[in-house]
Formats: structure tokens, C-alpha cells, sequence
């Protein structure tokens, strides 16, 4: 469904972030994504977006080759994506309001729309904050809240940057199950490699602004701690 | 904390359509505004009294905003009977202090007190968004409502900021003096404050943008004008007649 080939990316003035970045997401696949901070991850969801255009390299999505604005426009119906910081996708008065913002760009009308964002609402366990208003939520509701925003699109993959940050275990444990039940591929950037091996079938790393698959890497779950423990590593057989 | 005092709905008059509550405040406070007979000041000033009743504000809170206000006027009656051209009402220690600026100040404390007060009998309690929309239906155009909107909503994240700022520089043992170092660190944070501002407005818009953004923000406000509006504006509009008329008949006679 998309494709990065050779891509590479630099912000003005700095050195290359992204450096011939090869990548492939399938129907179905549930890709986590682990790196160090600053290795790129945010970057490479913003250029699947289009919101960064790359110095090089070729992108397709969903068959077709991604290049101009209009390509992208049409992407981002179908592509949702979590941002980091959710007070960035927040930013309609009232939670309700924030979560029929997509659908009613879609071309819903007012009652599909907030029909839509009802049951996604309820789905994350968010019913009864329709009328809330979104800069009074605490950060954990501000993060389920944007979930429900870009859910409410009805995308068919997910770039999900981040999203069990700042969630107690069982905000965590219900995004899981969201998560799990939904038929939906995605790719999910995140630090813990527990959360990440409870939701992900497949574990890539990021380095030196390549994306490294599963032959290099194999993670597995740490019961006991260990000065790598919570970082990736591979062990030699 | 940045708080919105008035924000509790619970009087007749915020059952009152939100647009028609704005129409009437600002009709009340232009006819209040042109008024300068002091029997028609005096009306309109009890007129806001009963308003402010109505609205069953916080006395506390009005008191607060009262004293603020007023506390500006106060200037205005220091300077104006001193400098303002006319006859001399009395002489304090000689210096004249002139009728025609203490009568000024005196409209001009009566006006402002009346408007503030209705302001903030009518329209204080509106919840923000609820405003934005109505403005908005009111045929204000949006780009102003989306301002005033956006800027409600991200002062708080931008006020936030600021704090954690300040904290970072706390906790590294920063303490305000009259000093280059101090002038230094505070333009540093104001700064960081704006490339921070910024950046998060870019990284908005790329939201809005992934979620398809055409330029349009959809209310799901829905407003309806009842037969309590109509019966309030109209009072309003004979109240506001009989100021104008207890303006002119004075003068007359
Ligand atoms: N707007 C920008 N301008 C210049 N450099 C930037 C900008 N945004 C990010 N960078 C740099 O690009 C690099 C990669 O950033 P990116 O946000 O993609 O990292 P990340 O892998 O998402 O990190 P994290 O795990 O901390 O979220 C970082 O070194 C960062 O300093
Ligand atoms: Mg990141």
C-alpha cells in the first residue's frame, strides 16, 4: 500500500536525516517502529503525508506514484495520522466538534458526521466528552481525543506517532484492544518494545536514516532488567 | 492561570439566544455611548443594574472588574478638571478646576460603568466557541471568528509554554535582578516563546491540513431564535428608545 524508495530527506542547513530510505507497507501489516530520538521516524510519517517533500527518492501510495499537492490531498482521506503532540490536532473548540472536523470535510453532512463521531467516540471510551472543551482535557484524554479525530476518517492505514506516551497502563491496555480489533494496517512509532510487541506483528529500527527490517533486528520481550533492555538489539546465534 | 470568570450559565438571560444577547448588548451600548444628559445617563446605568441583577453574576467577581476599570477613570478625573479649557467650577489651592471636565468625567464614568456592566451581564457568560459561531452567524467575517477562535484555543498551550519556560529557568536557579544577564535570559524566553508560537502553528495547520481542510470550520451549534428573544429585544429596543428620548426631551423643554 505505500512504497519509499531511495528516499532522502535533509531539513535546510542540517545534515541528512533520511539517507536512501527503502520501505514497504502491505495490506494488513502492523509495522512498529523503533529508533533513538532524532533518528527520523516523525520525519518519514511527514513525508508519507506529503506535509515534507523529499530531496529524492520515489513515493507510491496505494499503487499510484505520490508526487504533487492533489496526489497528496487524496493520500491524506486515506492515510490518518496521529501526531506526536496531540494539542497540534486539537484544535476545534469542542471535542465533538474537533471529531466531525474530518467526515465533514469529507463531504458528510451534519448528521453522518456527528453520527460518526459518536460511535468513534464511544469506541475509545470517550462518551459523554462531545461538549468538552478540547484545551481543558488532560493529556491522556487529549490523546485518545486526537486518536478519535483521525479514526473518524475512516482511513485505511495509520501512522500512529507515539501514541501510548504519557498513558497510564490501562488508557495503554484500551488502546491495545482499539487497536487490535481494528482492521486496519498501520505503523506505530514508539519507545516501549512491550507495547510495541503486544500490537506490532513486525519490529523495524531505525538508523543512520535507514529503516532496518527484521533479519538485522529481533526483539523480544525482557521479563527481567538489563542495561539493553529497553533498547532493540539482536543477539548473534 | 488564565481563567474565564464569568463562564457559568445559569440566568434567564443566558437562555437568550447568543447572537441576539450580542445585537442587544452592542445597540445598548452605542445609544449609551452618544447619551450626555445625566437624567438619561442615570437611566441607562440602572437600566445595566438590573441587567447585572438579572444575570445573577458573582458581585465578587463584578466588584473586581468594576474597580479595574474604574481605577483608569480615576486618571481621567485627576487630568481632566485640571487641564480642560472653561469656566472654573472652584479653585483648589488656586489652581482652577474647571465644570465643563469634571461634568466629562463624570458621563464618562457613568457610560463606561453602564456598558461594562452589561457587557458583562450579557455577554461575559458566553462560552467562547459559542461566541466565535455567534459573531460568525451575525455575518462577522470569518476570518476574524476563526482568529478569535484559534487564539482561544491555543493561548492556553501557549500559556503553558511559557510556564515551563519560566520553570526550566527556575530550576536552574534564575532570579529576576535589574541586570544585563537578567534582560539577557528574559528576551531569550520571550523569544523562545515566539519560535515556539510559530512552530506549533505550522504544525496545526499540517493537522488540519491531513484531515482535509478546505478553508471552512463547521459549527455544530445550532441556534434557534425563540419567542423569549424576541420579547427581550424588543424590551431592549423600548428601553433603549426611551434613553434617547429622555436625551432629547431634556434638552428640549
Ligand atoms: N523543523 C525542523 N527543522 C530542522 N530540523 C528538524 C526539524 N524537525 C526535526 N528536525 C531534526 O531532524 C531530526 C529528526 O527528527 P524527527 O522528529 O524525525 O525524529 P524522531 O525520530 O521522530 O525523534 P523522536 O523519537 O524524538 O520523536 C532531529 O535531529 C531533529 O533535530
Ligand atoms: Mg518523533
Amino acid at each position: 500500500m505505500i512504497r519509499l524508495e531511495d528516499i532522502s530527506f535533509a531539513y535546510p542547513g542540517s545534515p541528512k536525516i533520511l539517507d536512501g530510505l527503502d520501505f514497504e507497507l502491505h495490506q494488513g501489516d502492523r509495522i512498529g517502529l523503533l529508533g533513538h530520538n532524532g533518528s527520523g521516524k516523525t520525519t518519514m510519517f511527514h513525508i508519507i503525508m506529503g506535509l515534507l517533500k523529499p530531496d529524492s527518492g520515489k513515493i507510491e501510495i496505494f499503487g499510484k506514484p505520490a508526487v504533487s499537492e492533489k496526489d497528496f490531498t487524496l493520500v491524506r482521506q486515506r492515510i490518518g495520522l496521529l501526531f506526536q503532540d496531540a494539542d497540534d490536532q486539537l484544535f476545534c473548540p469542542t471535542v465533538l466538534e474537533d471529531v466531525a472536523f474530518g467526515p465533514l470535510n469529507l463531504g458528510k453532512s451534519e448528521e453522518e458526521a456527528v453520527e460518526i463521531a459518536r460511535k468513534t467516540l464511544d469506541r475509545l471510551g470517550l462518551s459523554g466528552f462531545e461538549n468538552r472543551i478540547t484545551c481543558k482535557l488532560s493529556g491522556g484524554e487529549k490523546r485518545l481525543a486526537a486518536l478519535a479525530t483521525v479514526l473518524a476518517m475512516e482511513p485505511s492505514v495509520l501512522l500512529l506517532d507515539e501514541p501510548s506516551a504519557g498513558l497510564d497502563r490501562n488508557t495503554k491496555e484500551k488502546l491495545v484492544a482499539v487497536l487490535s480489533e481494528l482492521d486496519l494496517s498501520y505503523i506505530l512509532i514508539s519507545h516501549e518494545s512491550d507495547f510495541l510487541s503486544d500490537i506490532a506483528t513486525t519490529i523495524y529500527a531505525m538508523e543512520d536514516g535507514k529503516i532496518l527490517t527484521d533479519k538485522e533486528l529481533h526483539l523480544h520481550r525482557h521479563i527481567h532488567a538489563h542495561p539493553l533492555g529497553t533498547h532493540p538489539h539482536s543477539h548473534k546465534p | 492561570m488564565i481563567r474565564e470568570a464569568f463562564s457559568e450559565e445559569n440566568s434567564v438571560l443566558c437562555r437568550l439566544d447568543p447572537g441576539v444577547r450580542i445585537v442587544m448588548a452592542s445597540a445598548y451600548s452605542c445609544a449609551a455611548a452618544v447619551l450626555k444628559q445625566f437624567s438619561a445617563l442615570s437611566a441607562a446605568l440602572v437600566i445595566a443594574v438590573i441587567l447585572l441583577a438579572i444575570s445573577g453574576q458573582n458581585i465578587r467577581v463584578v466588584a473586581k472588574r468594576l474597580i479595574a476599570v474604574n481605577s483608569l477613570i480615576a486618571l481621567f478625573w485627576v487630568l481632566l478638571p485640571l487641564t480642560y479649557p472653561g469656566d472654573a467650577l472652584f479653585y483648589l489651592w488656586s489652581l482652577p478646576i474647571s465644570r465643563a471636565g469634571v461634568i466629562l468625567s463624570a458621563q464618562m464614568t457613568l457610560k463606561s460603568n453602564a456598558i461594562l456592566l452589561v457587557f458583562i451581564a450579557m455577554i461575559a457568560p458566553i462560552p467562547f466557541n459559542t461566541l466565535g459561531y455567534a459573531l460568525e452567524r451575525l455575518r462577522v467575517p470569518r476570518k476574524l471568528v476563526y482568529l478569535l477562535l484559534m487564539t482561544y484555543r491555543y493561548i492556553f498551550v501557549i500559556e503553558e509554554e511559557y510556564h515551563k519556560l519560566i520553570r526550566a529557568a527556575k530550576i536552574r536557579g534564575f532570579s529576576p535582578k535589574t541586570n544585563l544577564h537578567t534582560y539577557r535570559t528574559v528576551a531569550w524566553l520571550v523569544g523562545m516563546l515566539f519560535v515556539r508560537a510559530s512552530k506549533r502553528a505550522g504544525r496545526v495547520y499540517q493537522a488540519m491540513i491531513c484531515r482535509g481542510f478546505k478553508g471552512r470550520f463547521y459549527s455544530l451549534q445550532r441556534f434557534e431564535i425563540s419567542r423569549i428573544d424576541r420579547f427581550s429585544a424588543l424590551l431592549m429596543g423600548i428601553a433603549i428608545v426611551a434613553l434617547t428620548m429622555l436625551e432629547w426631551g431634556v434638552r428640549w423643554s
